[in-house]
C-alpha cells in the first residue's frame, strides 16, 4: 500500500502531501525533511527507488518536482512508479501541459485529481479518460452552484433596489 | 497558466512567491493566519465562499510546514455544508489536515453517514473518499455495512462502487472484524465478474488483503482470477482506455498475481495448466523497448510474474528460465531494473534450491556492490549475505571486508556485522575466521559493536589451537600506529591470556608485551583501562622468573590508579596490586579463562531476531524467513568446540528452550545495552575478567570446571529467583527441536509491565499477548489482546487463570481458534481481597502446526496496582508516623545489594511503584518520605508510609521503614519494595546478605557485572 504521497520541488519546497497512514503533524513534518534530504541528493542516472526506514519510497523527477511514493517493501516498485506516470499524464491533460506552477497556484485541483486516482493508498482508476470526465463533473458542479449563487444574489440586488 | 479561481488565495499564494527570505515568509504566513483566526473568530459574518478560501490558505500554510492549530473545526464543519462546492472542500481539508486519531474526526461521523446512505451520487463520492483516506477504527464500526452496500449493489455507479471498494478496504484494515468471512466470500466471488475494470481494480486491491489474512475463504476466488489474468494476458475485451502503453492494465494484472500469490498452491490442474501459460507467455514475451514507462509497466507485470511462479515452485525448467532472466537483469545499464533483478534473485534464493545456479553470477553481484546507487549497493550486500556458504565464504567475506574501507557511513555498521555473521557461521578455519574479524575491527572499529570482539575472545578461549595464533596477531596489529581502542581492548585481552605462549618469538617477552601494550594507555577511554590492568596482571603473573623491574612498572601504575575516580579502575588496582602481592595466591586467582559453555552467538541471534521482526504479508516472504532462520539453526550448531553441549547440560530438564531462553536474555541485554539504558553507571565497561563476571556469584563455590555445571544445574531448582522461573516457563510438549521460542525476555516484559499499564506480555513467532490494564481501587481490569501473527489460525487456544488466594478473578470466554492475522481481546477481572504479593499464572497453551506451545506467565497484576499515590503534609505525616509504632504495625528491615542509584533516581522509582515521594518531609536529604493509599476489600483504603534512609557512601545499602495500619500490608508492602529495589539480575541468588566472598577475589563491582561481555553473550546462563 501507498503510504503517502509527496512533491517536492527541487529547492525542497513541498507542492503536495497527502498522508494515507497516521502520522502526526510533528512525524510528517520530520518525513519531509528526512526524504527531501535523501532524495533532493540523489544524482541522475540512479534507479528510481530508495530504502528508507521499513518501507521503500519510489520517486520520479519531473521537470523541477519530484514525484514521491512510500510503499512497503514487498510491493511491486515498478507498478508504483507507473501510477506515479499515470498522475502526472492526468495532470497534464487536466492542465495542458503542466508545470509546477500550475500545481503551485491550483493544488487544490491536484488534490480533487489525486483523489480520484487513489484511496486509501491504492489505486482506484487506471483510465485517463474516467478520471478526466469525473473531474470535469466536479468542476461543473462547483461552476453550477457558483453561477446560482451569483444569480441569487443578483436577484436580492435587484429586489432591494 | 491557471490561476486558483479565487483571488484572495493566489493573492496570497504570489505574495508568499515574492518573499525575499524566509523571515518575510513567516511574517506574511503570520499575519495570514492571523487575519484567518479573527475571520473564524465570528464566523457568523462570513460566506461559504469565503469559509472555503480560509480553509484552503490554511492547507496551503500547512503545506508550507507550519503549525496550523486551530481552524480544523471549520474544515470539519464544512463538511456539512448542503452545497457541493463547500462540502467537497470540507472533505478535502479535513483528510488532509487531520489524521485518523484525530477527536473532531468523530464529530463528523454522523454526517458522513449521512452522506453515504443518502441519494446523491457526488455526496457519497466525496464521503467515501474521505472515510477511505483517513477512516479508523470507529468509522470502522459505524460504516462498514452501509459500504459494504454501496459496493455489492449493482444500482450504484460504477464511480461510487470503486471507491467503496476500497474504502472497506480501509476499514478492513483498520478492523478486519467489519468484514464477516462466511457471507463476504461468495459476494467477493461475483465481484470478480465486474465489467468495468475500475471497480475491478479496486476490487482486487480489497481481496488482495482478504487473501492474505484468510486465503482458505477465499477459494471460491482463484479460478476467477485466472481468468481475470488469462483475459489480460491475451488483451482479449478490454477497453482502450484501459491499456497503458499498450499494455492491458498492468496495475490489475500485477493486483491479481499478488492474490494468486496467497494461496498456498492451485491445485485444480486444468486452471493451473491456464495459469502456467499466462506465466510462460509474460517470462518469455517480455522484450526491453525504448520507450520507459512501456518498459517499466512491462516488467512490473515480469517481475510479479517471476514472484508468482516462485511462490507455486513450478517445475525445474521454469524456475530455471527465471534464474536466467534475472541472471540477465542485473547485469543491463538501466538501474531499476538491476535493482529488481538483484531483489528479486534474493527473494528467490530463499524459496528454492537454486544456489548454485545464483552463484553462477557472483562476479556480477560483486560488482554491483559498486555500483554508484546506494540503493543497488544495498540489494548486492543482501544477496551475497544470502548467497554466502562454505564453499564462496572466503570470496564473498574478502570483497565486503574490501568495500568496507569505501561504504558510506551509514552502510558500515550493516556491513560490519554481516561479514562478522559470514566469518562465523562459514569459517573454514577458525584462524581465518579470527583474521577477519581482526582485519573488521581493524577497517571499521567505530562500526564494530561488542559483540563482535566478545564472540571472537569467546572462540579464542574455546580452542587451544587457536590460541598462540591469535595471540600472534594480536601482537602484530600492536605494532601499527594508531589502532582502533577496540583493537587495543581485544588484543590486551588476548596477548593478557595467551601473550604466553609466545614466549620465545622475537618481541614477545613479558616485558617487551607490557611496553607494547602500556604504549596505548594514554589514547584509550576509561572504558578500556580496567581491561589494560587486567592483562597487566596477567603479564605480572606469567613472568617467570620474576623480573624486579618489570614489577615496580606494574606496581607503580597499580598504586597509580589506586586513586582513580572511577571505581571499576580503582577496584582493580587495588585489588590487583593487593593480589600480586601474595605471590602464590596469584597464580590461582588469575588462572587462564575456563572455557565458554557453548551458546548461540548472540549475532546470529540478533540477525535473526530482526527477520522475525520484518514479519512481512506475503507468503513468499514468510516462507523464506522460516528457511534463513532454519538455516541459521542449523548452520550454527556446528562450531560446537570446546565441551560438547550434551556433557555439562546433562543437569538440566529442557535443554534447547533452557539455553535459547538465555540467549533471547543476553541479546535483549546487549540490545538495551547499547542504547545506553539499561545501566548507565558505565555503558561501556566491559569488564576484563570474563570469568568472574560469567560466574559472578559463583566462582567461589570451586573450581572454574566444576562451577559451570553447578551454575547451570542450579537455575531450575532455585525458586526464588524471577528470571529463573521464567526461563523455564515454556514447556513445549512436543521436544521437536525447532519448537516454538518466546522472544524477547518474559521476565523482562513482567517487570516492565509491572510499572506500567500497557505493553507486551509475551510474544513468539506465532502469538503476542499484550495487556492493557486499568486499575480503580481495589479493582482492576486488564484486557489480554492475543494476536496471531500467523497466516494460517491458532488453535487449541486455552488460557487458564489461576489465581492466587487473595484475588478474585474472571476472565471472559476465551476463543478457542484465533483466525491468522487476527487480534482477540479477552477482559480480565480483579479483585483485590486482601494485601498480599503472590502473583497471578496464565497458563496459556495453542496448538500450532502438531506442536502444543504451552507457557505459564506471571500476570502484572501486582501489589503497587492497587496503591494510590497521595501527597501528604508535615501536619499530617508525622501524627500518622508517630501513631503507628514499631512492629507488626511499622517494620524496620535494612536492605543490601540494593541497585546503586543516585537519589534522584531512587525517588524516581519509589514514584513508579506508585508510592509519592515527599520531599521536604525528612530534615536528612539522604533520606525518602513516600506515601500511599492501599485498597483491598478487607483493609479499604488504608494509608501507607515509607521511609527509606540511604548512605550517601555505600548506595547499595538502605534501612527501609513501612508503617500502615494492617500488619500484613506492611509486611508484604516493605518485601514488594525490596524486591523491586534490589538489583535481581545481577545478584539473583543473594539478594538479602552480601555474599561472604572476600572482596580481592571476584574484582566486580555489581555495576560492572551488568556491563560484561560475558553477560552480553550468556546472559543467565
Amino acid at each position: 500500500m501507498i503510504q503517502f504521497v509527496l512533491l517536492i520541488s527541487r529547492q525542497g519546497k513541498v507542492r503536495l502531501t497527502k498522508w494515507y497512514s497516521p502520522y502526526t503533524q510533528k512525524e510528517r513534518t520530520k518525513v519531509l525533511r528526512e526524504l527531501s534530504g535523501v532524495i533532493l541528493a540523489r544524482g541522475p542516472k540512479l534507479c528510481n527507488f530508495v530504502e528508507w526506514r521499513e518501507y521503500k519510497v519510489v520517486y520520479k523527477r519531473y521537470a523541477s518536482l519530484y514525484f514521491c511514493m512510500c510503499i512497503d517493501q514487498d510491493d511491486n516498485e515498478l507498478e508504483v512508479l507507473e501510477i506515479i506516470h499515470h498522475f502526472v499524464e492526468i495532470l497534464d491533460r487536466y492542465f495542458g501541459s503542466v508545470c509546477e506552477l500550475d500545481l503551485i497556484f491550483n493544488f487544490h485541483k491536484a488534490y480533487y485529481i489525486l483523489d480520484e486516482l487513489l484511496i486509501a493508498g491504492e489505486l482506484q482508476e487506471s483510465s485517463k479518460k474516467t478520471v478526466a470526465r469525473l473531474i470535469a463533473a466536479q468542476d461543473s458542479l462547483v461552476e453550477t452552484a457558483k453561477e446560482q449563487a451569483s444569480s441569487i444574489s443578483n436577484m436580492i440586488a435587484q429586489a432591494t433596489k | 497558466m491557471a490561476l486558483s479561481g479565487m483571488r484572495g488565495l493566489s493573492v496570497f499564494i504570489s505574495d508568499i512567491r515574492n518573499c525575499q527570505n524566509k523571515e518575510q515568509e513567516r511574517l506574511r504566513v503570520d499575519k495570514e493566519l492571523g487575519n484567518v483566526r479573527t475571520r473564524f473568530k465570528n464566523e457568523k459574518g462570513l460566506t461559504p465562499y469565503e469559509k472555503k478560501k480560509y480553509v484552503w490558505k490554511m492547507l496551503y500554510i500547512y503545506m508550507l510546514g507550519y503549525d496550523v492549530d486551530f481552524g480544523h473545526m471549520e474544515a470539519v464543519s464544512l463538511i456539512s455544508a448542503p452545497k457541493y462546492p463547500e462540502k467537497q472542500v470540507g472533505y478535502i481539508v479535513t483528510s488532509c489536515l487531520l489524521n485518523e486519531n484525530h477527536d473532531f474526526l468523530r464529530l463528523a461521523i454522523n454526517t458522513v453517514r449521512n452522506d453515504i446512505i443518502g441519494r446523491n451520487e457526488t455526496f457519497q463520492c466525496l464521503a467515501l473518499t474521505m472515510v477511505g483516506n483517513i477512516g479508523g477504527r470507529e468509522f470502522a464500526e459505524s460504516l462498514a455495512p452501509d459500504v459494504q452496500k454501496l459496493l455489492i449493489s449493482s444500482s450504484y455507479r460504477p464511480l461510487v462502487r470503486k471507491k467503496a471498494a476500497l474504502c472497506l478496504l480501509r476499514l478492513y484494515r483498520k478492523n478486519p472484524d467489519v468484514v464477516n468471512i462466511d457471507g463476504w466470500a461468495d459476494r467477493m466471488a461475483q465481484l470478480l465478474d465486474e465489467r468495468d475494470l475500475g471497480v475491478l481494480t479496486s476490487s482486487m486491491s480489497l481481496l488482495v488483503a482478504l487473501v492474505s489474512n484468510h486465503h482458505d475463504a477465499y477459494w471460491s476466488c482463484l479460478p476467477k482470477c485466472v481468468k481475470i489474468l488469462e483475459r489480460l494476458a491475451r488483451n482479449q475485451d478490454i477497453p482502450q482506455e484501459y491499456t497503458y502503453y499498450g499494455i492491458p492494465s498492468p496495475w490489475l494484472q500485477v493486483k491479481t498475481m499478488r492474490v494468486l500469490q496467497y494461496f498456498p498452491t492451485v491445485e485444480d490442474p486444468n486452471t493451473r495448466r491456464s495459469l502456467f501459460e499466462v506465466l510462460q507467455r509474460i517470462l518469455m514475451g517480455t522484450d526491453v523497448v525504448k520507450n520507459v514507462n512501456k518498459n517499466n509497466a512491462s516488467h512490473a507485470v515480469l517481475f510479479e510474474a517471476l514472484a508468482l511462479v516462485m511462490h507455486l515452485d513450478a517445475e525445474k525448467e521454469m524456475m530455471s528460465q527465471c534464474v536466467a532472466l534475472l541472471g540477465k537483469f542485473i547485469a543491463v545499464r538501466e538501474p531499476n531494473i538491476r535493482y529488481l533483478g538483484l531483489e528479486n534473485m534474493t527473494r528467490m534464493l530463499m524459496v528454492t534450491d537454486v544456489q548454485d545456479i545464483i552463484k553462477r553470477h557472483q562476479a556480477q553481484i560483486i560488482t554491483s556492490l559498486k555500483d554508484p546507487d546506494v540503493s543497488i549497493r544495498r540489494r548486492a550486500l543482501d544477496l551475497l549475505y544470502g548467497m554466502c556458504d562454505v564453499s564462496n565464504a572466503k570470496d564473498i567475506v574478502e570483497e565486503l571486508l574490501q568495500y568496507l574501507s569505501t561504504a558510506d557511513f551509514a552502510m558500515r555498521e550493516e556491513l560490519s556485522l554481516k561479514a562478522a555473521i559470514l566469518a562465523e557461521k562459514f569459517a573454514p578455519d577458525l584462524s581465518w575466521y579470527v583474521d577477519v574479524i581482526l582485519q573488521l575491527i581493524d577497517k571499521a572499529g567505530d562500526f564494530v559493536s561488542d559483540d563482535i570482539w566478545f564472540r571472537v575472545v569467546q572462540f579464542v578461549t574455546n580452542n587451544e589451537d587457536l590460541q598462540p595464533y591469535a595471540a600472534a596477531k594480536a601482537r602484530e596489529y600492536l605494532d601499527k600506529p594508531a589502532i582502533h581502542e577496540t583493537m587495543v581492548k581485544v588484543s590486551a585481552y588476548i596477548i593478557g591470556e595467551f601473550g604466553h605462549l609466545l614466549a620465545r618469538r622475537p618481541g614477545c617477552s613479558p616485558k617487551e608485551l607490557f611496553a607494547v601494550i602500556h604504549e596505548k594507555l594514554p589514547t584509550v577511554s576509561t572504558s578500556t583501562i580496567p581491561i589494560l590492568l587486567s592483562t597487566y596482571a596477567k603479564i605480572f603473573m606469567h613472568t617467570q622468573p620474576p623480573d624486579q623491574e618489570l614489577q615496580n612498572q606494574i606496581w607503580a601504575i597499580f598504586n597509580k590508579y589506586e586513586s582513580c575516580i572511577d571505581v571499576e579502575i580503582q577496584q582493580r588496582a587495588a585489588e590487583y596490586l593487593a593480589l600480586s602481592r601474595r605471590g602464590e595466591a596469584l597464580v590461582d586467582i588469575l588462572a587462564e579463562m575456563p572455557k565458554f559453555p557453548e551458546r548461540q552467538s548472540a549475532l546470529i541471534k540478533k540477525a535473526e531476531d530482526t527477520e522475525v521482526d520484518t514479519a512481512e504479508q506475503s507468503a513468499i516472504k514468510l516462507r523464506a524467513q522460516q528457511q534463513t532462520s532454519n538455516a541459521l539453526v542449523v548452520t550454527d550448531q556446528r562450531p560446537a568446540n570446546g565441551t560438547p553441549p550434551a556433557n555439562h547440560q546433562l543437569g538440566l530438564v529442557k535443554i534447547p528452550n533452557m539455553s535459547s531462553n538465555a540467549d533471547h536474555n543476553s541479546t535483549d541485554q546487549g540490545l538495551s545495552q547499547e542504547n545506553g539504558t539499561l545501566n548507565k553507571v558505565d555503558p561501556q565497561t566491559p569488564s576484563p575478567d570474563l570469568l568472574g563476571d560469567l560466574l559472578g556469584p559463583l566462582a567461589i563455590e570451586g573450581p572454574p570446571g566444576t562451577a559451570v555445571q553447578s551454575h547451570q544445574t542450579e537455575i531450575p531448582g532455585s525458586g526464588g529467583d524471577p528470571n529463573a522461573v521464567d526461563a523455564t516457563a515454556i514447556v513445549p510438549v512436543g521436544e521437536e527441536p525447532n519448537s516454538v521460542q518466546p522472544i524477547g525476555n518474559i521476565a523482562e516484559r513482567f517487570h516492565a509491565l509491572c510499572l506500567k499499564d500497557s505493553g507486551v506480555l509475551y510474544e513468539d513467532p506465532n502469538i503476542q499477548i499484550g495487556i492493557k490494564a486499568e486499575w480503580r481501587l481495589h479493582q482492576g481490569c486488564l484486557v489480554l489482546f492475543l494476536g496471531n501473527k500467523n497466516t494460517s489460525p491458532l488453535v487449541s487456544v486455552q488460557a487458564v487463570i489461576m489465581p492466587p488466594s487473595h484475588f478474585k478473578m474472571e476472565l471472559s470466554l476465551v476463543p478457542e481458534t484465533i483466525p491468522p492475522r487476527a487480534q482477540v481481546q479477552c477482559p480480565l477481572e480483579v479483585v483485590n481481597l486482601r494485601p498480599s504479593r503472590d502473583v497471578a499464572v496464565l497458563d496459556f497453551s495453542y496448538k500450532f502446526g502438531h506442536n502444543m506451545v504451552n507457557v505459564k506467565l506471571r500476570l502484572p497484576a501486582v501489589l503497587n496496582k492497587f496503591l494510590q499515590p497521595i501527597p501528604v503534609s508535615a501536619e499530617e505525616f508525622f501524627p500518622q508516623w508517630r501513631s503507628l509504632t514499631g512492629p507488626p504495625l511499622k517494620l524496620q528491615e535494612v536492605v543490601r545489594g540494593v541497585k546503586p542509584l543516585p537519589l534522584a533516581e531512587m525517588a524516581n522509582l519509589i514514584n513508579s511503584f506508585r508510592l509519592m515521594v515527599c520531599p521536604g518531609l525528612d530534615p536528612n536529604p539522604n533520606n525518602l518520605v513516600a506515601s500511599t493509599t492501599f485498597y483491598s476489600e478487607s483493609t479499604r483504603a488504608m494509608l501507607c508510609l515509607a521511609r527509606i534512609e540511604t548512605d550517601p557512601a555505600d548506595r547499595t545499602q538502605l534501612r527501609m521503614t513501612v508503617a500502615s495500619g494492617d500488619p500484613t500490608l506492611t509486611f508484604e508492602l516493605k518485601e514488594f519494595i525490596k524486591e523491586q529495589i534490589v538489583n535481581i539480575p545481577v545478584a539473583p541468588r543473594a539478594p538479602g546478605p552480601v555474599p561472604p566472598a572476600p572482596p580481592v577475589a571476584q574484582p566486580t563491582s555489581p555495576a560492572a557485572a551488568l556491563t560484561d561481555p560475558g553477560a552480553l553473550l550468556a546472559g543467565l546462563l
